[in-house]
Formats: structure tokens, C-alpha cells, sequence
């Protein structure tokens, strides 16, 4: 094996491969926001939540856990957003590319799985913060929203931290639909170059690298939402 | 509580050091135990009593010194003679460590079965018979996790009673104690001294052991200070460093049972 | 001409997917055993081995546990074979390029499951176990196996759970198990949203089973003290 014509191409790859950041942080960062926007209130209506409604979340996170990231891909980008963007009104909107598909999925997933660090966090406070909050006289929408929720958040944070690199991986499998983010660059080159070996450790060389960088961001976050002698109080 | 002692004692420790963290914790300590007697270790934390007792079965390793069970020195570098040395003296810890994945008649049994090479059926029946002994053969099939602390320590004295120790130690037995749990233990523990077990237990319950010891030791970091028997040490008049420690704790936890009056 | 769903279900796709199930299991045992193995040799070494061995050991699992599984499927399947050592190089079939690559990568999160109930293990356990005799052999296998099993089941269960999903992979370097066959259908039929909802299905069904499997075995295993927190 020559190492120079390796290490030359793998030079020379970089600045196309790096193009691909761009892609797979949108793909991260659309996704992060859509499983939080929807995972917070996922996890509230899970835990306060009447009967037949947990049974809708519930439901609803068995669904998106259970499917592989890879089929829901082929569900809603051959299948769905195909179908979805045909009907009057929606054309037109941009609804089947595959940078949307890919986000829908990877969000809706993680919504899924936040909202299950979401509730695990909330069901670890005490029983008496809600208590106090009522017996205040706040609502339960109110001592949810200012009582509950920002003592959960500050306590996912380390799992927030562990989704975001999950998604990193995952978002690896939008190649499949399209989507030009690391992954498939690094077919592309792969192939054109003749250099797989090379191209796969420039690829792994950067999810790492942005793996390391996500997660040293999100301990800075934590640390700056930190309030003084908080710890994690009866949590399993 | 006392019978003849042969001439042999039974468990003889000789100079025994041990450096943890640049502190001499074990300063040079000898000392010995005849057949059936009971001696009790006495003294402020950090004086060495748990690691005394933890060198004596070479759980911590001497640094140097020598140990003899029954007049033969043991090699601490053998595995084989450790593990038979360690099969004829029992322990006893402050934390209990039964195993918390067997029952209570399969902790005191399965030392018989893999140590000892008993079969099931006869380690079963030993086994019955030491929870018996302790009060507990009701709780034969109850886990650690749904017995009391009382409970479980006199589970573990049963399963070291049951592999027939030549001498136990006993490292602070009631110490993890919920106070009304320790009269159930120091019952048991009466009960063995009096049949003429061979003991050594460094504990901070003073007046119950002096109705038991044939000797007190008084240490202090890492040396032997006082040996003599509780009547000498805590008897009227005397003003001997036990005494003083001992009236130490019995102000702290203000109960007229740490009497240092004899 | 277009036939309906339940027809097409039984004359086309369901023989197809079933066919394709065949070959995900095929895949997906050996993998959770490789990956099983692999991880308890990991987490042993990480835990008892001399420091030269736990780095090594570290070092595997971050650098497995870092990348994209995709990214290590493709290695294996299309890159191994341009390492060449002279003239001889490895060129692994789709089936055991996967079973490889998947094994590898369960076994590193495998690893730190079984490395945690190791070290939830309190270390009075094994002083007890010394001090009633046992040699450090003994003490292992009665005492610190038994627990750190237990503590390791839930974790190393989702990881196999985790495994089911991830053997779509497979169709990626062209082996016909559920997800490659489903394409194949799909492509020929055009109809995309039947196959790959059904295809769905498959998996959900899959996952759930092994869920209710794993739930059974750690029932089976529980002991007072060793139960699964509620959820």
C-alpha cells in the first residue's frame, strides 16, 4: 500500500469533504430542534397527561424507535413526501427533497427519544416542587412551565449531549436519499480516487472531530445554565 | 468464657508493619490469642484496628511481620496456603458483604460447596443448621436486600461459622448498626464467646466486651499501648489511657452504657 | 392492473420480505454474538487488565463507538480489500463484511455496559469471598459474574435490540436481508409507500418481540435487590 498517494489524496479530498459539514450540521441542527420542539411536550403530556393521551405518546414513541432510521428514510422520502407533495397547494414547496426527508426523520426520531430523557428527568424531582408550586397558587400549566421544566432541562443536558452524537452517526444514512453530507462525499471520492481507505479515515477523522466539538459545546452550556449545589436529587 | 489455654496459641502475629500513604498504620504490632479466649481491640479510628485484623488473614498484605496459625508460619505468597489458612479464620466486616445475589441459606453455603467441596445436600444441611444457631432459619430463602442490618450481620457470622474457624475476627460488628439492631448481634456474638470460640474483635461497645474479654488492647496509631484484662484497665482507680477513651465515648454518646466503671 | 394491497401482500411481498427475514437473521445472530464476545472481553480487560491493555481497549471502543456505522460497514466491505500486503489482500463477501463490522461495533458499546456492572460491583463482595477462602478465580465466577450479569442485562439487551435496526445496514453492501429485499420490490412495483410501510412493520415487529424476550430473561434473573427500577 503507498501511503504517499494516500496521504496525498486524502490532502486533496479535504476540501470537498469538509463541504459536506455543512450539510450534515444542518441535517444535526434541524433535527436537535425538532426533537426538542416536539420531545418537551411529548415528556409533558406523558407525565401529566391524561390516560388515553400517554397512550398516544407512548404509542407514538414505539413507533419511531422501533423502525430503523434507514426505512423510515425510504418510507418518507420514496414513499410519503413523494405522495405528500403531489396534492394541491403543496407542490411546488420544495416539501420531497431529501434534505426535508431527512430532517423529518431524524427529528421525529429524536423527539422521540428526548422525550423519553425528558420525562425520565422530570419524574426524578421531588414530588413537593409541584406541590409547593399549587399550593402557591399557580396553575399546573404555569408550575410545569417555570418550576418543572427548567430543573428537567438543566438535568438532560449529559443526555442531550449523548443524542446529539447518536444523531451525528445517523445522520450519516441521509446519503442514501441524497442528501450530499460527508458520508456520501466520501463515496463519491472513494470511488472516483480509488482511495477507500483513505477517504473512510478522513470521514471517521471528522465525525470525530465533530463528535469531540458538539459535545465540548453542550458541557459549555451546561456549566453556563449551572445553578450553584444543584444536584440531581432521587434520580434512579 | 475462659478455659485452659495449651501452650501453643492459636493465631500469633510478630512484628507486623504496614505503610499506607506514607503512615505507619501497623507500627511493629505483635500479639497472640490462646484456644477459646477473647481479646478486644480498643481505640480511636485511624489507631489500626481494621487493618490489624484485615493483616491477620492478609486480606491487606503485611508489609513485614509474620503470622503463624497454630505454631506453623503461613507463606503469604501462596495462593494455596492462603486460601486453607483463610478457610480456618473466619471474619466478620463492619459492612456484613453477604452476596447480594443469594439467598441467605445459599451465602452460608457456598463456601461450603466451592471452598470446602461439600455436597449440596450436606452443605445445605450445615447450612440450615448455622442460621439456626443465629436465630434465622426462618429467613433461609430471603434476600440480602429485604433484611435488616441485624439480620444480615448474624447471616454473615453464619456463614463463617459454618466453614468450623479455628478463630474469627471481628472488625467493628455493630458499627453499621441501627442502635436497636445491635442487641439481636452482640447476642450472638455472647453466645459463641461463651461456647469457647477464639476471637478477636476490635469494636467500640466497651461494656458489653468487658463482660466478654479475657483481655482489652488499647491502640493508638498503629501501636499496641495497653493490653490487660477489662478488670485491670476500667477498674476503680485505675487511670489508664482505656479508661479515658472509653469515658471519651461514653460523653459523646451520652448513654450510661459505656460505664467505665467496673 | 393495480392489485390490491392484501393480494399483493400475499402473491409478492410477503414471500419477498420473509425470504429477506431469513437473511437479517442470519446477520443478526452471529453479530450479537460476536459483539457480545467481543464486549465482554472489552469490558473485562478495561476493568482488570494491566494499563497498556485498558488503553488498547479504550481506544477500540472510542474509536467504534465515534464513527458512523455506515462509515465502518463500507470500510469493511469496500475498502479492506485495497489494503494489500503484497499481492494478497482480505475481500470479505456482503454477509460476513456485515457480521464483522456489526460485531465489532455492538461489541464496543457492549463493552461498557458489562464495564459498568463490573464496577458496580462493591469490592466487600470479593473481600468476603477471599476471606471464606475462595481463591480470586472463585471469587470471579460466584460472586462478581453473577451480579455484574445482572446489572449488565438491560444495557447489553438494547444493544442486540439496537442490533436488529441497524442490520438494514446490511443492504447497503448489497446483502438481500428484510431492507435490501424490500428495495428490490419496491423498485420493481413501484409501489413504495405498501412496501416500505410493511417493511416497517417487519422491523417494529422484531424489535418488539426481542423487547418482550429480553423483559422475560431479566424477570427470570431477578433477584431482590437486582430488579429493574420502575419505569
Amino acid at each position: 500500500m503507498d501511503f504517499n498517494i494516500a496521504f496525498t489524496a486524502a490532502r486533496e479530498s479535504l476540501p470537498y469533504m469538509l463541504g459536506g459539514v455543512v450539510w450534515t450540521a444542518g441535517l444535526i441542527v434541524g433535527a436537535m430542534l425538532l426533537g426538542l420542539a416536539l420531545g418537551v411536550p411529548l415528556s409533558v403530556l406523558q407525565v401529566y397527561g391524561p390516560r388515553p393521551v400517554r397512550r398516544v405518546v407512548a404509542t407514538y414513541v414505539w413507533l419511531f424507535r422501533g423502525i430503523p432510521i434507514l426505512v423510515q428514510l425510504y418510507i418518507f422520502y420514496f414513499g410519503l413526501l413523494a405522495w405528500i407533495s403531489n396534492l394541491p397547494g403543496l407542490a411546488g414547496l420544495g416539501l420531497d427533497s431529501p434534505f426535508v426527508a431527512a430532517v423529518l426523520v431524524l427529528g421525529l426520531t429524536s423527539s422521540a427519544y428526548q422525550s423519553q430523557i425528558f420525562r425520565g428527568a422530570i419524574q426524578s424531582l421531588p414530588g413537593g416542587q409541584l406541590k409547593a408550586a399549587r399550593a402557591l397558587g399557580m396553575t399546573d400549566a404555569q408550575a410545569i412551565r417555570s418550576i418543572i421544566l427548567p430543573q428537567a432541562l438543566r438535568l438532560s443536558i449529559p443526555a442531550w449531549s449523548n443524542e446529539y452524537s447518536i444523531l451525528l452517526k445517523d445522520s450519516a444514512l441521509a446519503f442514501t436519499i441524497g442528501v450530499v453530507e460527508i458520508m456520501a462525499r466520501m463515496r463519491a471520492i472513494a470511488s472516483t480516487t480509488h482511495e477507500p481507505v483513505s477517504m473512510s479515515f478522513v470521514a471517521g477523522i471528522i465525525f470525530f472531530a465533530l463528535t469531540w466539538v458538539g459535545v465540548k459545546a453542550l458541557s459549555l452550556l451546561e456549566n453556563k445554565v449551572r445553578i450553584a449545589g444543584y444536584t440531581r436529587q432521587g434520580a434512579a | 468464657m475462659s478455659q485452659p489455654s495449651e501452650t501453643t496459641p492459636i493465631l500469633e502475629a510478630r512484628k507486623l508493619i504496614k505503610v499506607l500513604g506514607g503512615n505507619r498504620v501497623l507500627d511493629c504490632v505483635s500479639l497472640d490469642i490462646g484456644r477459646g479466649r477473647v481479646k478486644v481491640l480498643i481505640g480511636p479510628s485511624g489507631a489500626g484496628k481494621s487493618t490489624l485484623l484485615q493483616c491477620l488473614n492478609f486480606l491487606t498484605p503485611p508489609d513485614s511481620g509474620h503470622i503463624l496459625l497454630e505454631g506453623r508460619e503461613v507463606d503469604g505468597a501462596s495462593k494455596k496456603e492462603l486460601c486453607s489458612f483463610r478457610q480456618q479464620v473466619g471474619m466478620i466486616f463492619q459492612d456484613f458483604n453477604l452476596f447480594d445475589h443469594l439467598s441467605a441459606l445459599e451465602n452460608v453455603r457456598v463456601a461450603l460447596v466451592k471452598v470446602k467441596g461439600m455436597s449440596k445436600l450436606d452443605a445445605t444441611e450445615r447450612a440450615i443448621a448455622e442460621l439456626k444457631r443465629v436465630g434465622l432459619a426462618d429467613k433461609a430463602t430471603h434476600y440480602p436486600a429485604n433484611l435488616s442490618g441485624g439480620q444480615k450481620q448474624r447471616v454473615a457470622i453464619a456463614r463463617a461459622l459454618a466453614m468450623d474457624p479455628k478463630v474469627m475476627l471481628l472488625d467493628e460488628p455493630t458499627s453499621a448498626l441501627d442502635p436497636e439492631l445491635i442487641g439481636e448481634v452482640l447476642a450472638v456474638i455472647r453466645d459463641l464467646a461463651q461456647n469457647g470460640m477464639t476471637m478477636i474483635m476490635a469494636t467500640h461497645q466497651i461494656s458489653f466486651s468487658a463482660s466478654l474479654a479475657d483481655e482489652f488492647i488499647f491502640m493508638e496509631k498503629g501501636r499496641l499501648v495497653e493490653q490487660g484484662s477489662p478488670a485491670e484497665l476500667l477498674g476503680k482507680g485505675s487511670s489508664s489511657r482505656t479508661q479515658a477513651f472509653c469515658s471519651k465515648i461514653s460523653e459523646l454518646t451520652g448513654d450510661s452504657d459505656g460505664e467505665c466503671r467496673l | 392492473m393495480s392489485t390490491p394491497y392484501f393480494e399483493f401482500l400475499r402473491a409478492d411481498l410477503a414471500p419477498g420480505l420473509l425470504e429477506g427475514l431469513w437473511v437479517s437473521i442470519i446477520v443478526i445472530v452471529p453479530s450479537a454474538l460476536l459483539g457480545a464476545l467481543i464486549g465482554l472481553t472489552a469490558g473485562v480487560l478495561r476493568v482488570y487488565g494491566p494499563w497498556p491493555v485498558r488503553k488498547f481497549a479504550e481506544g477500540y471502543v472510542s474509536l467504534f463507538r465515534g464513527t458512523p456505522l455506515v462509515v465502518q460497514v463500507f470500510f469493511w466491505y469496500f475498502a479492506l480489500p485495497y489494503i494489500k500486503f503484497g499481492d494478497w489482500s482480505l475481500v470479505l463477501d456482503p454477509v460476513p463484511a456485515a457480521i464483522l463490522s456489526f460485531g465489532l461495533c455492538s461489541g464496543a458499546y457492549q463493552s461498557e455496559y458489562i464495564r459498568g456492572g463490573l464496577n458496580s460491583i462493591k469490592r466487600g463482595q470479593i473481600r468476603a469471598a477471599l476471606a471464606l477462602g475462595m481463591t480470586t478465580r472463585q471469587a470471579v465466577l460466584n460472586v462478581v459474574l453473577p451480579q455484574a450479569f445482572r446489572r449488565a442485562l438491560p444495557g447489553c439487551g438494547n444493544e442486540v435490540i439496537y442490533l436488529i435496526k441497524y442490520s438494514s445496514l446490511a443492504s447497503i453492501i448489497t446483502v438481500n436481508e428484510l431492507t435490501g429485499m424490500a428495495t428490490t420490490i419496491a423498485k420493481n412495483s413501484w409501489r413504495n409507500i405498501e412496501v416500505f410501510c410493511t417493511l416497517g412493520v417487519f422491523y417494529l415487529f422484531l424489535v418488539t418481540v426481542a423487547g418482550w424476550l429480553l423483559r422475560l430473561l431479566e424477570n427470570a434473573l431477578s433477584v431482590p435487590g437486582f430488579e429493574r427500577p420502575k419505569a
